[in-house]
């Protein structure tokens, strides 16, 4: 965790689009008159989503104002959640998880392929392809070590696996999401162990 | 009731009672940081943990309610303790984490001998620390031009936060990032805009925000404490005039509940840089068009000879918006000796007149009476800008809820809901005869804008027409209330300084070729068109003393002991803090000797004997802090008078809440929240 600030340079305005305005306005009609201020957190999202994946300041103001809420109350959302972004990212955005089960399977490896590939921490390449964040656990421990990547999941990573995986990414290529070794979700490496007759007919 | 066991004695108390407060009533007590009692419960300061029988762990006495306390297993009544060596632990556990990042920089703090955590570290804490880490730094933060961050020494109370948002009414502070990174600020920094915000410091448990102005500028125990009332409004505030010398350093409130609980506007806490600057020191004289110092004998012989040759009915006086009431009472006794009937104290125009009833012109429901109300009507005035303090008091209530407010007037920011009526007489006249509402207390607040116009009298008799008729007046309840803005007003009604019979009010007294010769005691709001021979008494070189041909230095509120009865008719005394500026006087004392030489002497030599006088004609004034109700019954005879209205909507005589009189328009901090409001104003408008 770090301070988190407002990015230094902000688009001018911000404005949701046509279809995501719908949206929201969906959002904020499941509370009752006078709650609007729960739909917060959905617009805020659906905002980031739209602006690349980071929360500019116009948007904070823009849902600030739908929502009939004061702008300081807004920015404490945004400040509090480390799920907005509030400086740009690459368009992929890894998020490495640091937290102890992946450290100790070998996420300080792919922390230094991260500072050899990308970067520091909150640095977008120049290609604007890739940045990185270390965060905490994303609760898939029993894959470690893991990054999530936008919206998937790349896990059992090693070093060689995540470096071919970022290739990938920057080759426009479709890397397929999940653990990147011999085996299906949780399962044990090299194909069941146990319960192995489950589903045969004998 | 609910019975609790707090330190072996057994107290009943009320069961919404929270903990901490069935802790104070059996007379122990608890510290804390984060709880305060005028608003909402956070709970995050974790200081005023104490012992509760059965709970494994220590409980935060702030938020945990009485009820909520479950007995023995036999039916024993819940046991506190304050006192164990678990709440001992406690406590000393959560000072630790509180200095773990505070900064030990209290030499060099502002809040320094008056700060909660200092002084609480000393009682509860321990003498060391266990955490040898690098403490946090934040950057301090722009706030506006009155409060001064320290953000560093912050531990994250948010009785700020709470403030701003839920008696202010405007939020915009708030703590952002979360954890070991929170911080205190406004959204990107823009200076706050209520105008309450100078109670944060107050609030502000430790150094974090200061006063700005009075930064480095004193130590608390080197300041010598004057209980004093303010004049900035007509609420009364109960204020404290710190002064080290003659100067006044700062200004503080003291808590009144029926006045201004423990609340005061910025303009009553920062104008006190306006008490140094501009002021009149020296009497003066005109002569060949320009002002020259004299002698206070060369003036008064100027002005006995001026006022002989004018005659009684060539002399008047206008009385200023800060005029105490003994300075009234003294110069009204000075005209009637003179023989002159012409002395107002509306310089505005108001239309209010003793001789209809003391009903006529007090907010009669009373600052404290509105939190009993169910209805408020507000016409032509904008509490928010005339009286924060009041405001805050009918915000107060709207939250508590089923209040229904309704606005004929300005449609303004009042940081609360209302229902927007219209603009003007005609919106009034539908209420005139109106059937009776169904509310049981009404409140109908009735603004300066409403009487100082031209129609302002038949105006007024159809509010209390349209009071009477929708019920605002029944037994012991009187909700015809008239908000004033000048501090002075009240006081000088109730000694009766307006036109005698044949006498001219101040508008006619200000026109070509009427008078002579008029004295203005602080009056700076009115223009006296030339000819006349104008003597100023007053306290800083103003508009008045522009136009004065004689100045005589007076004293500012903090530097004389007065009377003065606010808008609900509560005499309240202002102590003396300071004394004025060079040759100045007490304005009372500069009457009295002005008469002599005018041949009219006044009959007292003392300010005991001018109170004797003026108790012994308005026996109501010699009763400190209490209000005698007004007749209700004149406010239905008031009713009855009539008249014909104008068309032109109401408008707030407060146009620049910070440069509303003399002392405000001298100080350098109310000119720069004036320029930012009006900046804010602009901006808004684009």
């Amino acid at each position: 965790m770090a301070v988190r600030r407002l990015a230094e340079k902000q688009p001018a305005s911000f404005e949701f689009t046509k279809e995501n305005l719908d949206w929201a306005k969906k959002q904020i009609a499941k509370y009752p008159e006078g709650r609007q201020a729960s739909a917060v957190i959905p617009l805020l999202w659906r905002a980031q989503e739209q602006h690349g994946g980071w929360l500019p300041e116009p948007a904070i103001r823009h849902v600030a104002e739908m929502l009939g809420m004061a702008r300081i109350r807004v920015l404490e959302v945004a400040t509090f959640y480390t799920m907005f972004n509030l400086e740009p990212v690459g368009k992929y955005f890894v998020q490495l998880c640091g937290t102890t089960p992946c450290m100790l399977r070998g996420a300080e490896d792919l922390k230094k392929v991260c500072k050899k590939r990308i970067g520091d921490e909150h640095h977008v390449t120049k290609d604007g392809n890739f940045s990185w964040l270390e965060v905490e656990c994303l609760g898939a421990c029993v894959n470690a070590p893991m990054v999530q990547i936008n919206y998937d999941y790349y896990e059992d990573l090693t070093p060689a696996s995540f470096e071919k995986l970022l290739d990938d990414l920057a080759a426009g290529k479709n890397p397929k999401p999940g653990p990147q070794v011999d085996r299906q979700f949780s399962a044990p490496q090299g194909g069941l162990t146990t319960l192995t007759e489950v589903g045969e007919k004998k | 009731m609910a019975k609790l066991i707090i330190d072996g004695q057994e107290v009943d108390v009320p069961p919404e009672y929270t903990l901490l407060q069935a802790c104070e009533a059996a007379g122990a007590e608890i510290p804390r940081f984060c709880f305060h009692e005028r608003l909402s419960i956070a709970g995050n300061c974790r200081m005023c943990l104490v012992e509760l029988k059965g709970s494994p762990k220590p409980v935060a006495s702030c938020a945990w309610a009485v009820r909520d306390c479950r007995p023995g297993p036999n039916g024993e009544t819940p046991v506190v303790n304050t006192k164990s060596l678990m709440v001992k632990k406690a406590r000393e556990g959560v000072m630790e984490f509180l200095l773990i990042n505070h900064p030990l920089d209290c030499p060099i703090c502002d809040q320094g001998g008056e700060c909660d955590l200092q002084d609480q570290a000393m009682a509860y804490g321990m003498d060391k620390s266990r955490y040898v880490e690098n403490k946090r730094a934040v950057e301090d933060k722009y706030i506006g031009p009155l409060v001064k961050t320290i953000m560093t020494r912050c531990i994250h109370c948010t009785r700020c936060v709470r403030f701003a948002t839920e008696v202010a009414g405007v939020p915009e502070l708030g703590a952002i990032g979360r954890g070991e990174d929170m911080e205190i600020t406004t959204y990107l920094e823009h200076a706050m805009k209520s105008e309450l915000q100078g109670n944060v410091i107050d609030l502000c448990p430790v150094g974090a925000l200061t006063s700005k102005p009075y930064a480095f500028q004193a130590r608390p125990w080197e300041l010598i404490k004057t209980e004093s009332i303010d004049v900035m409004d007509a609420v009364g505030s109960n204020i404290r005039v710190d002064t080290r010398g003659r100067e006044v350093l700062r200004i503080l409130p003291r808590t009144n509940e029926n006045v201004n609980e423990e609340w005061i506007s910025d303009k009553t806490r920062f104008v006190w840089d306006g008490l140094r600057t501009q002021r009149l020191d020296k009497p003066y004289i005109r002569e060949n068009g320009k002002l020259r110092i004299a002698t206070w004998s060369e003036a008064f012989a100027a002005i006995a000879a001026r006022v002989k040759r004018a005659g009684p009915d060539k002399t008047g006086a206008i009385l200023g918006d800060l005029v105490s009431t003994e300075e009234a009472f003294a110069i009204k006794d000075l005209m009637t000796r003179l023989g002159s009937a012409n002395i107002d104290c509306r310089q505005d125009g108001a239309a209010l007149d003793p001789s209809l009833g003391r009903a006529s012109y007090l907010f009669n429901a009373t600052i404290a009476g509105i939190e009993e109300a169910d209805g408020l009507m507000i016409i032509g005035a904008n509490p928010r800008r005339e009286a924060p303090v009041l405001n805050a008091r009918i915000r107060k209530r709207w939250r508590a809820g089923d209040f229904k407010i309704g606005v004929i007037g300005e449609q303004a920011d009042l940081s609360y809901d209302y229902t927007y009526l219209g603009a003007g007489p005609e919106t009034l006249a539908t209420f005139a005869d109106h059937k009776e509402a169904k509310l049981q207390k009404q409140i109908w607040l009735i603004g300066q804008g409403v009487l100082a116009r031209p129609d302002g009298a038949a105006l007024l008799s159809m509010v209390a027409k349209a009071a009477v008729s929708a019920g605002a007046l029944k037994d012991g309840w009187n909700g015809f209330s008239v908000l004033h803005t000048a501090a002075g007003r009240v006081g000088a009604l109730d000694v009766g300084a307006v036109p005698g019979k044949g006498g001219k009010t101040a508008a006619e007294m200000a026109k070509k070729k009427a008078l002579d010769v008029v004295f203005l005691l602080g009056a700076d709001e009115i223009e006296i068109e030339p000819g006349a021979f104008i003597v100023y008494m007053g306290t800083h070189g103003d508009r008045g003393a522009h136009r004065a041909d004689v100045i005589l230095p007076g004293a500012a509120y903090t530097e004389k002991s007065a009377i003065y009865v606010n808008t609900e008719g509560r005499p309240q005394l202002a102590n003396r803090g300071a004394f004025p500026p060079g040759d100045a006087r007490e304005d009372w004392a500069i009457l009295r000797a002005l008469s002599d030489v005018m041949g009219v002497k006044l009959p007292y030599d003392s300010l005991a004997d001018l109170r004797r006088s003026l108790v012994a004609a308005h026996p109501h004034i010699g009763k400190l802090d209490q209000i005698v109700p007004a007749d209700a019954g004149d406010v239905k005879k008031l009713a009855s008078l009539g008249g014909k209205t104008e068309k032109t909507p109401f408008k707030s005589p407060v146009s620049d809440f910070y440069l509303t009189n003399p002392i405000a328009r001298a100080s350098a901090t109310m000119a720069e929240c004036s320029a930012l409001a009006a900046g804010k104003a602009r901006e808004a408008a684009e």
